[in-house]
């Protein structure tokens, strides 16, 4: 099929890493809402972990040659 | 259940993803030209995405709750559903069965069954099949909308003409099954596993680090086995069950179940889960099920068909760490005093709780047992004696307001909802952000339960009913508009039995009871015609015929510790008391199978053959022509990969023996 998988998976978790770190960033370790995650930011944590993957999986399928979907 | 606050970056999240999946349905529409295009993907995807999409398919949130529920339930021995029952089976699928369902060219396992056996086989499995998707997709749908009118803060309420109201409920199963209509429209079978993918990514990523973080809670694996020892000898402290077990009853997944039935909290003997579980149920479904199949079969050749499977089973290898770890851990946090969590409660119905009231007003601190009674009657779950009796003699010295006799009585419930598990802990650990992200793995798992069955659903009616029965030898421009046609009517009829199983509560346990007695025998007509070449179409007919009703004859005559007779068998007469529901289950799937397996047999040796070995070429092993692996690189051939899978496996059980 004409569309390679990795450029949504790749485009959708690197936004949502993005997003997820800046707002990690933002709120910062001391807020009080991370008392649920054990005063982790798990938010900036997890969103450069997504943003990794999101970005390895564009790597991938720049890699695979296919030109990004034009709908 | 709590409503909970969700910030813009959680909706963000959430809309992000249904953004991204109904955008892969509309790049995908330019490329649906033909029937096969939609409904069989053209057969052009490769292995690695094929293989995800096969666990996905099964990863329905059904799977995501139960599991959880189960590694509650049952501790570490859930996870023979993987590393005796799926691993095990689908490395067979790969290395023997595969080839067959791909070099026949067969477009779905129904029309497999026509081309080894008969119309008749083809049409027992396609009609007992479509039914079961439709019913399957409409429980996935049910749950979240239940979900979401749970969680989310809104109470919509939309007047219709006719004096018809549509609330929350309604809002949300309709919003999401028109989103799932829509990408499944556009971009078909291709949309479905592109999206089955994605939800992959998701729930792993969603859901890791609520496990990480639980793990972490409780102080790392080795407090967590600790707490399990503790919970084991005094399981009645978490309402878990009324006996008591050894101390590694909850940690060993085998020492328990060697032990015998009444040894392990799954009350199960070793022969029904290695045979039962583990060859019979397990075989059955992931070599047997469209659902799955069809996945390894769109994919693009030969080797990337018998590779799916066996992609897939490396993570379904490690899935019970996200799926049954968090039950494990709910418990024993459930037994640290210090960590201020309980396992969630079963809810009292908001009706009961007006007599239940009045109840506790008017009863006297001197005869609480009896008031106990009478709430227990009222309310119609398991109480907690020591509460309730606090509750009234407080309430008899000053009188609470109604709101907190509420939250006491809803306090005192001694029964369980484990399903509620893996929402329990998100909402413990997630802060907004992480939660929007836990959130939508839940969602999208919900959502391709739906587009998982709508898909195998219009192919088979597509290809195995339509085209059969009832309009043979249309253009493929007609086949493609019914594929597209019947898929929105599959959608509507999922629909319809969301309402039905919301409604009436005890049409899931019958679905799913019909399900079992259907499947149990599947396997045995599969296993004989594939290597036995004497096997026929009259002798599969009749044995699977059999063996269906050799389940629910069993079914009529057995129960299981507990239960009246009725909906959970035993209506005809009791000759066996199973240790548990599961045992009986586990039982009835060996006797099922075990008749469907003699009866094919003998019928097939008395009647005549009536496909030659040339038509049974590509459908049988001994008249296929064995595949040449020997030009792949030999450690990427499906048998070594498969059997160092199956040791793996093996090494798993052994450290968790």
């Amino acid at each position: 099929m004409g569309l390679d998988i990795r450029w949504p998976i790749g485009l959708m978790f690197t936004l949502i890493g993005i997003l997820l770190s800046i707002y990690g960033a933002v709120t910062g370790s001391g807020n009080e809402m991370y008392q649920h995650s054990l005063g982790i930011n798990i938010n900036l944590i997890w969103g450069v972990v997504l943003l990794v993957f999101g970005v390895l999986m564009l790597l991938g399928a720049v890699r695979g040659g296919k030109k990004p979907p034009t709908a | 259940m709590q409503p909970i606050q969700l910030q813009w970056i959680d909706y963000t999240i959430l809309i992000a993803y249904v953004g991204f999946v109904i955008g892969i349905g509309f790049v995908l529409a330019r490329y649906m030209k033909s029937s096969s295009d939609f409904l069989t993907s053209g057969r052009s995807i490769p292995a690695w995405v094929t293989g995800l999409a096969f666990i996905s398919a099964n990863l329905g949130a059904l799977e995501l709750v139960g599991m959880a529920a189960s590694g509650a339930k049952y501790g570490i021995a859930t996870a023979h559903f993987y590393w005796v029952g799926a691993i095990p089976a689908m490395v067979f699928l790969a290395v023997f069965m595969m080839p067959f369902y791909y070099g026949s060219k067969a477009r779905s396992v129904p029309e497999y069954l026509k081309m080894r056996f008969d119309e008749r086989v083809r049409c027992v499995n396609s009609i007992s099949f479509a039914v079961m998707t439709v019913f399957a997709s409409g429980i996935s749908m049910n749950a979240l909308a239940k979900l979401l009118t749970g969680l989310l803060p809104w109470k919509l309420d939309f007047a219709l003409p006719g004096n018809v109201h549509l609330g929350s409920y309604d809002c949300y199963l309709w919003i999401c099954s028109a989103v799932v209509l829509l990408y499944v429209l556009k971009g078909g079978l291709t949309s479905a596993i592109y999206t089955e993918v994605l939800q992959f990514f998701m729930i792993v990523l969603g859901f890791a680090p609520v496990v990480w973080l639980g793990l972490k809670d409780v102080g790392g694996w080795s407090v967590l086995k600790g707490k399990l020892v503790d919970v084991a000898q005094n399981p009645a402290a978490l309402s878990l069950n009324d006996k008591t077990f050894q101390p590694d009853a909850w940690s060993s997944a085998w020492k328990p179940l060697i032990a015998g039935p009444e040894h392990n909290p799954m009350g199960v003997d070793l022969f029904a889960m290695v045979f039962g579980l583990g060859f019979v149920l397990s075989f059955g479904y992931w070599c047997t099920n469209f659902l799955v199949v069809q996945r390894a079969m769109a994919a693009k050749n030969m080797t990337a068909a018998r590779r799916t499977p066996l992609i897939a089973a490396i993570p379904k290898m490690f899935f019970p760490v996200l799926v049954i770890l968090p039950g494990m851990i709910a418990i024993a946090l459930a037994s640290s005093p210090g960590k201020d969590y309980r396992l969630p409660p079963r809810l009292i119905a908001s009706s009961a709780y007006t007599t239940a009231i009045a109840d506790i007003k008017t009863a006297k601190p001197e005869n609480a047992g009896a008031a106990f009674e009478a709430v227990s009657k009222d309310i119609g779950l398991k109480l907690d004696k020591t509460k309730i009796t606090a509750l009234i003699s407080q309430n008899a010295v000053a009188p609470l307001p109604e709101g907190q006799l509420k939250d006491r009585l809803q306090d005192a419930v001694a029964e369980n909802d484990y399903d509620s598990v893996i929402l329990s802990l998100v909402k413990k650990y997630c802060p907004p952000g992480l939660l929007g992200l836990a959130l939508t793995g839940l969602l999208a798992s919900f959502m391709s339960g739906m587009a998982g069955n709508v898909t195998a659903f219009n192919t088979v009616w597509t290809y195995d009913l339509y085209q059969a029965y009832f309009a043979p030898g249309k253009s493929d421009k007609h086949y493609f508009w019914m594929g597209k046609f019947i898929t929105v009517i599959g959608i509507l009829l999922s629909i319809v039995c969301a309402y039905l199983v919301s409604r009436w509560s005890n049409a899931m346990d019958i679905i799913q009871l019909v399900f079992g007695f259907v499947n149990a025998p599947l396997f045995a007509t599969f296993l004989l015609g594939m290597f036995w070449k004497r096997t026929t179409g009259t002798g599969a007919f009749i044995g699977l015929v059999g063996g269906i009703l050799t389940s629910g004859l069993f079914h009529a005559l057995t129960s299981a510790v507990g239960n009246a007779p009725g909906i959970k068998g035993g209506y005809l007469h009791v000759v066996q008391v199973f240790p548990s529901d599961m045992a009986q289950n586990f039982w009835l799937a060996s006797f099922a199978f075990t008749a469907c397996f003699v009866l094919t047999l003998v019928i097939s040796l008395a009647t005549r053959r009536t496909k030659t070995d040339a038509e049974l070429k590509g459908l049988v092993y001994s008249l296929t022509p064995k595949i040449k692996d020997e030009e792949q690189n030999w450690l990427l051939r499906p048998a070594v990969v498969g059997t160092i899978l199956i040791i793996c496996c093996i090494i798993l059980n052994i450290i968790f023996w």
